[in-house]
């Protein structure tokens, strides 16, 4: 196995499928260690993780804490409201300072697409992007590979749908840019102006489609993955009413039936049940969605070891 | 120094071979290589004083814009307060003959302060000398007030200069709309955002007869709809700028490849020195602009020049102000574009300077550069004139350099390391 080179995780679009099967593997180990007794290994004892949190997050964030106290890491958590960001500090000047204070691991969530890359660029830290604007959110699209990956096996020639707000979406950008290096395909059915023009008119990326009705785009599909519809989309104009989305797009257990016999249904919460997602659904036995919270502390606890250079030990 | 048998563009394009005397020396040197142009004249550049001296001032804006090869340079209004009074207006200029650099010119704003609601005294501002008027940075939204502020305009005989940009469409946006900007989960400025507006003001124009300038032109649509205009025959001119003749989106997800090159080396995505309004467009739109300037629907390039300080690009993308500070690569751009087969010399000379003496309405002064076009130079923080440093290409090495600017016959910039090496005339014709 070669030795890992990368120092920051921003997002796995210019990553190779060897780098994601890497990560995938080394989440393995870390699911026995979460179901000890005692969920902890002294592994990354003494180092420091630093959770900035500039946009309000309670899963992701947890998630993150959770995987660095497992490792036995040092964690400070500094969040929007609370920090000197109130008072209109810098963003430069808050992870310099972050730094300057031991910040080892820097796990930051982002209002602002792209701000873990002018992060990166300016500190000594590792970056782990929690999350960025629309852009990306990269542990999400780990954990929903490794959580499919278990579900179907290898997931070359699968083809898994994302349903809904794929325009706002970081979980939608990630999620292809982790399942088609696997070998997956993708197809995207959502309102039309929640899916990006550029992609509605043919101009997509390597292996994903689009398909505007989505009882043909689950039609004998491996998995789907539903979106989180932000309420503030109606209010802005992209939706004409809550009620008509739930309708055309939410996932009902009779689009279910349309997939593949057994195919989960994965949704990166927190969901709004009776709008993307049925409360049947949500909750019925081919809903994953319990599984990837479990997963996606694993996933967390595999890259900071991965970043800390730490060998993993099962 | 006399530049014996030196290559001479004119304004119209015309090129033919004479000797150029740049200062008082008599020495005769050999002009082989050098290129000489008419000084160009800049229609568009932001020189921030008063208010944002912070990013730069008439002084080094004009000499940036010297530096450049622009002896000529049309400073715009959004400053703060906003050059919408006579004693503004005059003000810059004496500012700006101070530097002793490149000329002045003030434009002033359309509306009071800026404000897009009640008209400046346009008839009073010409008379203190402002060339010309634009809120740019903001469209004029009123269609009422813009019909008003054209017909005004015309009666003092001056061209209104404007920034065509739907800002309903345009939204939040920050790069172009298009597969870069889904693919990096940016929000985006769609080119109807400009195409509808240009549709607007052109059909304003053709309500009043009044002469139209519309500034950074940046996609294929809006050029079509100005190529229109003038088949109808309506006063309607436009300027491109020189990073959309040779930037694309792209280069927000960290490509550094120019319009007309593939696989250049990768810089890093998101750097907010590739934010700027109108945002890079697709190459296909930049193949337009060329295109326009090659059938005159392009009058001129302009630079949009848009200096600012640090403070206001070290953020991230969506907090980062628009602008890139480009009238020191503008003329090395156009002509690297020019070397790579994507335009015609003459048509870019004509557009660097008969081209925006028409919009303005002048003639043409009386200014010359030399031009070192296979001179290179390396974009840095430290080469720059302007206060500015916010461009992407910084760190990029670009060929073609100014190596002397005479502006109303005085020589106000000279770079005698590179003219001095030169061999003498007489050695060369031996």
């Amino acid at each position: 196995m070669t030795a890992w080179s990368r120092r920051h995780v921003l997002s796995t679009e210019d990553w190779t499928r060897e780098e994601i099967e890497r990560v995938l593997d080394q989440t393995e180990p870390m699911l026995e260690v979460l179901g000890r007794p005692i969920r902890r290994t002294p592994a990354l004892r003494g180092r420091t993780v630093v959770l900035f949190f500039a946009e309000a997050s309670t899963r992701t964030r947890m998630s993150f804490e959770l995987a660095a106290k497992a490792l036995s890491a040092d964690t400070s958590i500094i969040t929007a409201s609370g920090s000197s960001i109130e008072k209109g500090e810098t963003l430069l000047d808050t992870v310099r300072t972050l730094q300057a204070l031991g910040a080892e691991i820097l796990v930051m969530r982002s209002a602002a697409s792209g701000a873990p890359y002018f992060v990166a660029e300016r500190v000594t830290s590792a970056v782990i992007n929690a999350g960025d604007g629309w852009h990306a959110h990269p542990t999400q699209g780990l954990l929903d590979a490794f959580t499919l990956r278990r579900a179907l096996g290898d997931l070359a020639g699968k083809r898994i749908v994302i349903v809904g707000d794929v325009l706002h979406s970081r979980v939608a950008r990630s999620d292809i840019h982790t399942l088609v290096p696997l070998g997956a395909t993708v197809t995207l059915s959502g309102p039309p102006t929640l899916i990006p023009a550029a992609w509605r008119c043919g101009q997509l990326p390597p292996g994903v489609s689009h398909e505007e009705e989505v009882d043909r785009a689950l039609d004998a599909a491996d998995a789907v993955i539903a979106l989180r519809l932000q309420r503030e989309r109606q209010e802005s104009g992209l939706l004409p009413s809550l009620r008509e989305y739930a309708l055309e797009w939410g996932i009902t257990e009779e689009r279910v039936a349309r997939m593949r016999p057994g195919a989960p249904v994965l949704h990166p919460g927190p969901m709004n049940e009776g709008v993307e997602i049925d409360a049947a659904v949500a909750h019925g036995s081919r809903s994953l969605i319990e599984q990837q919270v479990t997963n996606g502390v694993a996933v967390r606890m595999a890259l900071l070891l991965l970043l800390a250079g730490t060998p993993v030990a099962a | 120094m006399i530049l014996a048998h030196v290559r001479r563009i004119d304004a119209d394009g015309r090129e033919r071979r004479e000797d150029v005397r740049i200062g008082d020396d008599r020495e005769r040197v050999d002009g082989d290589g050098l290129v000489v142009l008419p000084g160009l004249i800049d229609l568009h550049a932001h020189l921030r004083e008063p208010g944002y001296e912070e990013s730069e001032t008439v002084a080094t804006g004009a000499r940036a814009a010297l530096r450049g090869g622009f002896t000529t340079v049309c400073a715009m209004a959004n400053t703060l307060p906003a050059i919408d009074s006579p004693g503004l207006v005059a003000e810059i200029a004496a500012r700006g003959r101070e530097a002793r650099a490149a000329r002045v010119l003030s434009v002033a704003a359309i509306t009071r302060g800026r404000n897009g609601r009640e008209l400046a005294d346009l008839i009073e501002l010409a008379r203190a000398g402002a060339v010309a008027f634009s809120d740019d940075g903001d469209p004029v939204e009123d269609a009422r007030l813009f019909r008003s502020a054209l017909e005004y305009a015309h009666a003092a005989g001056r061209p209104v200069l404007e920034h065509a940009q739907d800002r309903a469409l345009s939204g939040r946006g920050v790069m172009h709309e298009g597969a870069v900007s889904a693919d990096l989960g940016l929000p985006g400025i769609p080119a109807a955002a400009e195409e509808s507006a240009v549709a607007r003001d052109v059909a304003i124009a053709k309500l009043t007869g009044a002469r139209l300038h519309l500034q950074h032109v940046s996609t294929a649509g809006s050029l079509e709809l100005v190529r229109r205009a003038k088949a109808e025959g309506l006063q309607v001119t436009c300027e491109v700028a020189p990073h959309h003749l040779a930037l694309t989106d792209a280069w927000v997800a960290g490509s550094r490849a120019l319009a007309w090159e593939d696989g250049a080396p990768r810089g890093v995505a998101f750097d907010s020195a590739t934010k700027v309004n109108p945002p890079l467009r697709t190459a296909a739109d930049a193949r337009a602009l060329w295109a326009g300037i090659a059938d005159g629907t392009v009058d001129a390039i302009a630079t949009d020049h848009a200096p600012h300080a640090s403070v206001r690009k070290d953020v991230d993308y969506a907090d980062a102000a628009f602008g890139i500070s480009g009238i020191e690569t503008a003329l090395s751009l156009v002509l690297m574009g020019v070397a790579a087969g994507m335009g015609d010399l003459g048509a870019v000379v004509r557009a660097l300077t008969a081209g925006p003496a028409r919009v303005l309405g002048t003639s043409l002064p009386d200014d010359l550069i030399v031009v070192d076009p296979s001179r290179e130079w390396t974009v840095s923080a430290a080469t720059l004139v302007s206060k500015g440093k916010n461009t992407p290409l910084l760190g990029r090495t670009l060929r073609g350099r100014v190596i002397a600017a005479i502006v109303d016959g005085e020589t106000r910039y000279r770079d005698d390391a590179a003219l001095g090496g030169r061999r003498s005339a007489e050695a060369a014709a031996r």
